[in-house]
Order: structure tokens, then C-alpha cells, then sequence
């Protein structure tokens, strides 16, 4: 439950040898590389013979070609960078007020129960209900993606850190409180590592969901981005580069997915749930 | 019994009232065109969204999301079982659905609307688009982690077919659905507000940017706040929607928690 969207331990069974190991992973990437093929192939086919009108939908070697050209255009670049940069801030600004927030709330006595309806009619507010307030503030300026950002992550980060506050082992605390610990000791050493998975997902959860939202706010705002290029290239009817962009953000996110998994499963090796995951 | 009572509600109530004390307090004097004061914005609310804009704006918003939302449960949950239950199918359809879920849907609307207008079909396509897929992946993980012995049980027993999935699968994959479900309802409430920023007549979007762009400041302000307890009051009746469905689950996880 505390995992949210990815849902860990799926009941793998115990460490396979590595041979079965390398030959598990060959039937699943031949099986993926099956899979994205037969999408291509629809891709390229349907609007091709007729089953989708290729004026909406070009055919994926149209696209792709559209793609080529555009990546060596300064202004393809400019728009992946604007967007990278809305996301990367919105994204650590959330991360660290999470942390901040949830040790706080967490570790002080109380302050879970006063704030606790506080956070339940807060947290399900819609980011985009900010969205009126943000152009208002700050225009089309790149921080209303920021803040409208920061503010759906910040949820995500703060839930899972209360989630693993909860899970602090009670024999570890009452141990550290027995040797004296001071309250930073106590963090840093038992809540921590304890607290580190759990931030992990939040974060992992809060990466996806902070590209979705950079890419809204640049189409709905209109701040430079991989999102205002949707919008222009919809409006002067350059379907082929519409789609180029919207493939590009679709691949960015696949790539934030797969850096933050390796991420994750490097910094958490000594954790239980990576160890005992066995295997990529 | 009745004085816990009230110190616990008490203790909910303390720092919303406090908060809203000082919002009020503080925003009284507010000149400030863009922040007019609180009592201003609740004016608004009450004229417009306890009005007549209740009926032609936050209905038409709901049915639209409702319609999404409940064909992304159904098509989520139906292709995940079928996904889940075939480990080649899963193979080849797992690298395709991590693409599908890390495009931005708000990305396919203009694309969306060349080709079906501005009309509902549109709306409903963008909400379905962008809340299967949390639905669909974590019926998938569900289904993949179903407890073997009782696999095997119903095996043994002979338990195939729509029995097997409604007496087994179903309710052992029921608390992964219920996390995909939960999480495609807070995704469809964002699409459907974007969907109707960018093309609608009616609808708590539409009439959001309609008094942003007309810099009708308050009335703006309310839609917010409008949309704001839309969504908490979803939430709530999804948290009883979960304590109805999940009960039993919670119930167990409890006592092996006591264990």
C-alpha cells in the first residue's frame, strides 16, 4: 500500500542461478522488443492503409522523420531544456520540504494528530485548481510550472515519509532512547534509514508525476517548453511535429522511470526489499 | 464518551479554524487586485456555486468525469486481468505500457481534438486515456502476485474459469485495483479541469479560466475553492467506497499486524 503505484514483492520465487537468471532476461526483452514492434508496425500501417485519417495521425516513419530534423534545430534542444529545468526544480524543492515537513510532523509528539485534517482536505486539491493563481503571479514565466509542481510532489514526498516514520521498529527506538541518542542521532541513524525506501518511491512516484505536470503547465500557461511546442506545432497544423513532441516527452518520462529504478536499486542495495528482489 | 468525542473533533478542527482565522484576518485589509480578501471570495462562492453554477457547471463536470473514470476502471481492470493471467502477453505489452504511462495525457488533447472536436468524446477520451493506466498496471501487478497455494488450491479443486476469476482472483488482486483506482481518480480530475480550460462551454475548468481571463479576480478565487472541495469530497466518497469494498482486507492485515 505504502508503495502507491508500483506495488513491490510480486512473489518472485527465490534466487534463480544466474544462467536462468540471463536466460529469464533474454525471453523478456525479445518478448518487449516483440511487443514495441507490433506498435510500430500499427503505427506506421494504420494511418497507411486507411484505418486512421493520416492528416490526425501520420504514420510513425513520418514522425520519426519530423524527429530527425527537429533534434538538430536549437529550439528542439532550448524547449527539452526549459522543460528539464521546470521539473528539476519543482521536483527538489518538493523533495526537500517533504523531508523537512514530514520529519517534523512526524517526530514531533502531537503534531501528527493537529495536522492530520489539515493535510486530508489539503492534499486532494487538484494542482490545477493553482493554476489561475500562478498566471496571475508569475505569468508565463517558467515558475508557474514550478510552483503547480512543487505542489503535487510535495503530497506524494510527505505521505510516504509519514508512511515510514510509522514503520520505525519499536525495539530500534526504544533501543537508541536507552543509549541516550540525541533527537539528530535518532535521525539520522534510526529514522533515516528506516524513513530512505519509502522516500524513494515518493520520490519516484512524485518524478513521474512532476513531468506530467511540467508539460500541462507549459501547454495550459504557455512558458517555453516541450509543451508550448505541442501547442505551436497543433496550431499551425504540423501534425507530424506535434506528435515528434509528444513521442520526446513520452521517452523522457520512460527515461526518469528507469533512472530513478537504478537509482534506487544502487543507493538501497543493503536494503532488504532490493536484496531480496532478486534480479533486474 | 461524549467529552472524547469532542476533544477529538476539537483537535481536527483546531488548525483548519486557525488557519482560516488568519487567511480571513489577513486578507481582510488586502487591496491587492489578484488576492482580494476572504470574505470577498466566500461571497462569491456562496452567489455563485451554491447557485445556479452548481447545476451548470459542477454536474455537467462530474458526469463527464464520472463517464471517464468508470470506462477506465472497466477496460483498466479487464485488460489487466487478461495481461496479468498471460505471462507472454505480459512480456511483450510490459515496455509498450511504460511508454503509454509516461506520456503526459494533457499532451494528447490538442492532437485529440483535430480529429473529435471539442465535444464530450473528447473530454471523456482524454479522462479514460490518462486514468487506465495506473489501473491497468496495478491490476496487472495484483493478478501477477496472487498467493501460489491458493492458486494451486483452486486447481486442485477444479475451479476454473468465471468462478475462479470472481471467488479468486478478483478479491486476492482487489487491494492492488483499489490503489491503480484510487490513483486514476485524482488523474481524472485533473484531466477533466485541463480538457475543459482548453475547450468547453460548461464545466468548473471552463468557468475557472473564463473569470481569469475576464480578471473577474474573486469569482475566480471561488472556482477554486469550488474545485478544491470537489475534489476532497471525491476523495471521501472513494475512502468510503475502499472501507466497503476493502473492509475485509484491512481487517485481516490488522490482525496479523497484532499477531
Amino acid at each position: 500500500m505504502a508503495a502507491g503505484h508500483e506495488v513491490v514483492g510480486a512473489g518472485r520465487s527465490a534466487a534463480p542461478t544466474a544462467t536462468a537468471l540471463d536466460a529469464q532476461a533474454i525471453v523478456r526483452w525479445l518478448g518487449g522488443a516483440a511487443g514495441v514492434l507490433v506498435l510500430a508496425a500499427l503505427w506506421e500501417a494504420a494511418p497507411r492503409v486507411g484505418l486512421i485519417n493520416r492528416n490526425f495521425f501520420p504514420p510513425l516513419s513520418v514522425v520519426l522523420q519530423q524527429l530527425a530534423t527537429l533534434v538538430t534545430t536549437a529550439e528542439f534542444w532550448g524547449f527539452v531544456a526549459s522543460t528539464a529545468r521546470t521539473w528539476a526544480l519543482g521536483l527538489v524543492i518538493a523533495t526537500v520540504a517533504g523531508i523537512v515537513a514530514g520529519l517534523f510532523i512526524g517526530l514531533v509528539p502531537e503534531a501528527r494528530t493537529y495536522t492530520h485534517s489539515t493535510i486530508e482536505f489539503l492534499r486532494p486539491i487538484p494542482s490545477v485548481a493553482l493554476i489561475p493563481g500562478v498566471i496571475l503571479l508569475f505569468g508565463s514565466r517558467y515558475q508557474s510550472g514550478v510552483v503547480l509542481i512543487t505542489y503535487a510532489a510535495f503530497w506524494q514526498v510527505l505521505l510516504q515519509m509519514l508512511y515510514g516514520l510509522n514503520d520505525i521498529d519499536s525495539v530500534a527506538r526504544d533501543t537508541s532512547r536507552s543509549f541516550r541518542f540525541s533527537r539528530l542521532g535518532f535521525i539520522r541513524h534510526v529514522a533515516w534509514p528506516t524513513l530512505l525506501p519509502f522516500l524513494f518511491t515518493g520520490v519516484r512516484l512524485a518524478a513521474a508525476m512532476a513531468l506530467v505536470l511540467a508539460v500541462t503547465a507549459e501547454m495550459v500557461i504557455g512558458s517555453q517548453g516541450i509543451g508550448r511546442g505541442i501547442v505551436v506545432a497543433q496550431a499551425s497544423n504540423a501534425t507530424p511535429e506535434a506528435y515528434a513532441y509528444v513521442l520526446v516527452a513520452g521517452l523522457m518520462g520512460v527515461a526518469i522511470n528507469m533512472a530513478a529504478r537504478v537509482l534506487e536499486r544502487h543507493l538501497l542495495k543493503w536494503h532488504p526489499s532490493v536484496r531480496n528482489a532478486g534480479g533486474p | 464518551m461524549i467529552a472524547a468525542f469532542l476533544r477529538k473533533l476539537a483537535v481536527e478542527l483546531a488548525l483548519p479554524l486557525i488557519l482560516l482565522t488568519l487567511l480571513y484576518l489577513l486578507s481582510a485589509s488586502s487591496t491587492n487586485f489578484y488576492f482580494p480578501p476572504l470574505s470577498a471570495v466566500l461571497e462569491k462562492f456562496n452567489a455563485l456555486w451554491l447557485g445556479k453554477r452548481f447545476f451548470s457547471d459542477v454536474i455537467p463536470s462530474f458526469q463527464r468525469l464520472m463517464a471517464g473514470y468508470l470506462l477506465a476502471c472497466l477496460l483498466g481492470v479487464v485488460l489487466g486481468i487478461l495481461i496479468g493471467s498471460h505471462a507472454a502477453l505480459r512480456r511483450a505489452v510490459e515496455p509498450v505500457l511504460e511508454f503509454f504511462r509516461a506520456i503526459p495525457p494533457v499532451a494528447m488533447i490538442p492532437l485529440l481534438i483535430m480529429s473529435m472536436g471539442f465535444g464530450d468524446a473528447m473530454k471523456i477520451t482524454i479522462i479514460v486515456a490518462g486514468a487506465i493506466w495506473p489501473i491497468l498496471l496495478n491490476t496487472v501487478e495484483g493478478v501477477k502476485g496472487v498467493d501460489s497455494v491458493l492458486d494451486e488450491t483452486c486447481r486442485t479443486y477444479q475451479i476454473k474459469g468465471m468462478a475462479r476469476l470472481w471467488h479468486f482472483i478478483l478479491p486476492a488482486a482487489s487491494p492492488h485495483i483499489v490503489v491503480g483506482m484510487r490513483l486514476g481518480l485524482s488523474i481524472g480530475i485533473v484531466l477533466m479541469v485541463i480538457s475543459e480550460m482548453f475547450a468547453a462551454l460548461d464545466g468548473l475548468g471552463s468557468a475557472i479560466i473564463y473569470f481569469q481571463r475576464s480578471y473577474e479576480i474573486p469569482q475566480m478565487w471561488s472556482g477554486v475553492l469550488m474545485l478544491g472541495l470537489f475534489g476532497f469530497a471525491l476523495s471521501m466518497a472513494f475512502r468510503l467506497f475502499e472501507r466497503l469494498v476493502l473492509g475485509w482486507y484491512y481487517g485481516m492485515r490488522n490482525l496479523e499486524r497484532r499477531d
